[in-house]
């Protein structure tokens, strides 16, 4: 590691060195995704590359949102599609082979939205980083890092806004008193009737048909196949 | 070695979500097996909920009074639960296919083809 020469020597940050290991992580076992071929593998980069995600949710304040990406997503979700991969990873459909020809027209596509969504993440100034220049400063001063605000746990201010109460921004005299305080019950609703729904379809979906067959089929075989 | 010394802003976070939404793009267009194409919509919604998380945050940008707050934290939680919910449906879908035509290939998936 070479730190930059000046007489004072910048201090290293640690939030920076933990993003930068988890958004290597990320962003390395998403491409490994890409480019294995194996699926049961490509369920496992899968599983660390969602996880390395949960970590940088926690590095930027989201503690709420990066328990239920560890809990929902990581332990619901990834553990459904490897019991989907178990079922059906067997001969042929383990290592299916993609064609030169998808290939090239693929990575046309991706490297296109790479070159438009990488020159606009560095376009606004505010987005850049935590730093101020201090009014009336020269340019070539320094910036330095704005002190922070308090972080707190975000898990009752995000119930409170799911049952319809933005907490949050009561004292918040910037926004129009109405409409941005509104909260998320309709939202809510609409997503827990969503998961019934859902939940009832794929039980439906998913359930084990008893097979149409002639009589004369032996029981061992019915056996076998249910 | 910026990044070590210099606190991170939303520009890396969104870095971070275009590539994972880049890779799942490219995921959804090149797997054969429908699982892997599940597994590129995983990385698509991933790679968006990053984006939301960071413009919520109060701790990446220079006035903290113009992120969007916990609204950004309430729709990356909506998205995590649609994305199960999603992935419940299709795999559902995916393994009855593969009980009537012993095949996850999506390539054989064409009985609609005019």
């Amino acid at each position: 590691m070479i730190l930059r020469e000046t007489n004072s020597v910048d201090p290293i940050n640690w939030h920076s060195v933990f993003f930068l290991l988890f958004s290597l992580v990320a962003c390395a076992f998403a491409l490994a995704v890409v480019f294995t071929g194996h699926i049961v593998r490509m369920a496992f980069y899968l599983v660390l590359s969602l996880g390395a995600t949960a970590g940088l949710f926690f590095l930027a304040g989201a503690d709420f949102v990066g328990s239920m990406q560890l809990l929902i997503y990581v332990g619901g979700t990834l553990v459904l599609l490897v019991f989907g991969v178990m079922l059906t990873a067997q001969g042929p459909f383990v290592t299916m082979k993609t064609t030169g020809g998808e290939w090239i027209l693929s990575a046309f596509v991706g490297g296109s939205l790479l070159a438009v969504l990488l020159p606009t993440a560095f376009k606004i100034a505010d987005w850049q980083n935590a730093t101020v220049r201090v009014a009336g400063a020269s340019d070539d001063e320094p910036a330095v890092a704005r002190k922070l605000p308090e972080g707190e746990p975000t898990a009752t201010r995000i119930g409170m806004g799911l049952l319809g109460a933005r907490v949050d921004q009561l004292d918040d005299n910037n926004r129009a008193p109405r409409g941005s305080l509104a909260g998320y019950l309709l939202p809510f609703e609409i997503v827990s009737v969503h998961l019934l729904v859902v939940l009832i379809g794929a039980a439906y979906l998913a359930r084990t048909k008893r097979r149409t067959r002639p009589r004369d089929t032996t029981g061992a075989e019915l056996g076998l196949e249910n | 070695m910026d990044l070590l010394t210099q606190p991170v802003g939303v520009s890396h976070y969104l870095v971070v979500g275009a590539i994972l939404f880049t890779a799942g793009v490219v995921c959804m267009a090149t797997k054969r097996n429908a699982l892997g194409v599940l597994m590129g919509i995983e990385l698509v919604l991933n790679g968006a909920n990053v984006n939301f998380v960071a413009f919520g945050s109060k701790f990446l940008r220079a006035d903290p009074n113009s992120s969007i707050g916990l609204d950004g934290h309430l729709i990356a939680l909506f998205v995590i639960v649609l994305a199960a919910a999603e992935a419940a449906v299709a795999l559902a879908i995916t393994l009855n296919f593969y009980n009537n035509h012993s095949t996850v290939d999506v390539d054989r998936a064409d009985e609609l083809k005019g």
